[in-house]
């Protein structure tokens, strides 16, 4: 019960956390991608069944917001969701690296699914350039922020999620 | 994890892929819907009203905060150079000033003879706050904290200090989208001030992190554009006002066509320090429509 409202909360928090806080503050005119850490993260934490919901959450609202291709978003984040929930198995509190290796997986995913998408099908062929100027930034901006907020991932998962495995 | 063999702890429980499916299926139909229904989006705008824009406005003020202590610790050492600068500067435009005020009587009195009052000072716009960025870096949108309840419409143009923004394409009850004219789908009429000569200002994230937007299909036979030349909203563009500043031209080439030319324009307006816009109250009026 307690981890259904921490997801039902954490989805609205994650997303004004993009685009009114990280949205505005942009180095060289680029980005972080939170909600690509929160799926990727609950994923590992969680499992696939909770983050896919959550991932096709995020998405939504990504794709009411920018109101561009309704449920592309959806799709994406939940692929995300899905994909990483398979290393839920693999999950131990302790270590840094392997969450930090399954965001940088995802946040790659992301642009690529993003360009091929969106970009490719309007024949912008340049796909060095956008992997330099995009991708790569973003990537490292948001394995930055990665690193700064997984220890509150930590603090959740501690107090919150692994409840239930108690019980 | 035989599936003859449960264990005897395990619950039974649908497996996550067909929820993965019910996800993808549930894509695929809203992917439908958006390319082959117009959604009326009404009823989603209202949600996000409610719901999300309140705390995004909250949000954007205290990330405002550190956004404006960030550009003071980067700029302090700036603006005291910038200082000396200007002060100079403003001796010289005072004396501008002077001539430039005689020359605009003569202008206004120029006006009215031509009966020109499209200038875009004359028309009514509202102020309006900038409270969210995009969602990505693919696109180049923002969120502003009028809707429809304080009289925005889709399609009004939206203003900045210096020129041209964007336009309105989303209008919810107390929020507004405004895409960006440096928009990777924007494409924008425009005529080049000083001779008149039409051309297309398409928004392009590749050129945009040079500072530039590109432009196209500019028919200039006698080579009388140059670099400097100011360009403006053209009068035939179907969704932005005539005459609207967007920027300047900064280089110019022939296309191997020879007919037209493209090149790039430095915008008018700093896309990436977008505060307070404005937003024209005013649609242009088109024979297309009703």
């Amino acid at each position: 019960m307690k981890k259904i409202i921490m997801n039902i909360l954490l989805v609205p928090i994650f997303f004004v956390l993009q685009t009114a806080v990280f949205g505005r503050l942009s180095v060289v005119g680029v980005i972080p991608n939170v909600l690509v850490i929160l799926v990727a993260v609950m994923g590992f934490m969680q499992g696939d069944k909770a983050a896919l919901i959550i991932g096709f959450f995020c998405g939504l609202l990504v794709d009411i917001f920018t109101f561009r291709i309704l449920g592309l978003n959806a799709l994406i984040y939940s692929t995300i969701g899905f994909v990483t929930g398979k290393f839920h198995n693999t999950f131990y509190p302790e270590d840094f690296k392997l969450p930090l290796l399954v965001v940088t997986g995802s946040d790659i995913g992301y642009s690529l699914l993003m360009y091929l998408l969106t970009y490719l099908f309007r024949s912008r062929f340049h796909f060095g350039f956008y992997f330099l100027n995009v991708c790569l930034p973003e990537l490292a901006y948001t394995l930055l922020v990665a690193l700064a907020i997984y220890p509150l991932f930590l603090l959740l998962y501690r107090f919150v999620i692994k409840e239930r495995v108690k019980e | 994890m035989s599936p003859l063999m449960p264990k005897k702890k395990e619950k039974f429980s649908i497996p996550t892929k067909y929820y993965m499916l019910a996800v993808i299926f549930i894509c695929m139909i809203l992917l439908g819907v958006t390319f082959l229904v117009d959604l009326p989006s009404k009823t989603t705008n209202s949600v996000v009203g409610y719901t999300i824009v309140p705390l995004q406005k909250g949000v954007s003020s205290v990330g405002m905060f550190f956004v404006q202590r960030k550009e003071m610790l980067v700029k302090i050492a700036d603006l005291q150079k910038e200082n000396e600068a200007l002060k100079q500067e403003i001796n010289a435009l005072n004396e501008e000033n002077i001539q430039l005020k005689q020359e605009k009587f003569e202008l206004v009195s120029l006006r009215e003879l031509f009966e020109l009052d499209a200038q875009y000072s004359d028309y009514e716009k509202v102020g309006a706050r900038v409270i969210a960025g995009g969602t990505g870096n693919w696109f180049d949108s923002f969120v502003i904290d009028k809707g429809s309840n304080d009289g925005i419409e889709v399609d009004m143009n939206v203003l900045s200090g210096a020129g041209l923004c964007g336009r309105v394409v989303e209008v919810g009850p107390n929020w507004s989208r405004v895409l960006s004219v440096i928009d990777d789908t924007s494409n924008v009429s425009a005529m080049v001030l000083s001779t008149s000569d039409r051309l297309i200002v398409s928004g392009d994230l590749e050129s945009m992190k040079e500072n530039h937007i590109r432009f196209s299909d500019l028919q200039d036979d006698d080579n009388s554009v140059s670099v400097g030349d100011k360009v403006v909203t053209s009068n035939i563009s179907d969704k932005f006002l005539p005459g609207i500043l967007i920027g300047y031209i900064s280089s110019v080439e022939s296309d191997p066509n020879n007919l037209t030319k493209s090149g790039y324009i430095t915008p008018a307006v700093d896309f990436y320090h977008l505060n307070v816009v404005l937003v024209v109250k005013e649609k242009k009026q088109t024979t297309g429509e009703k």
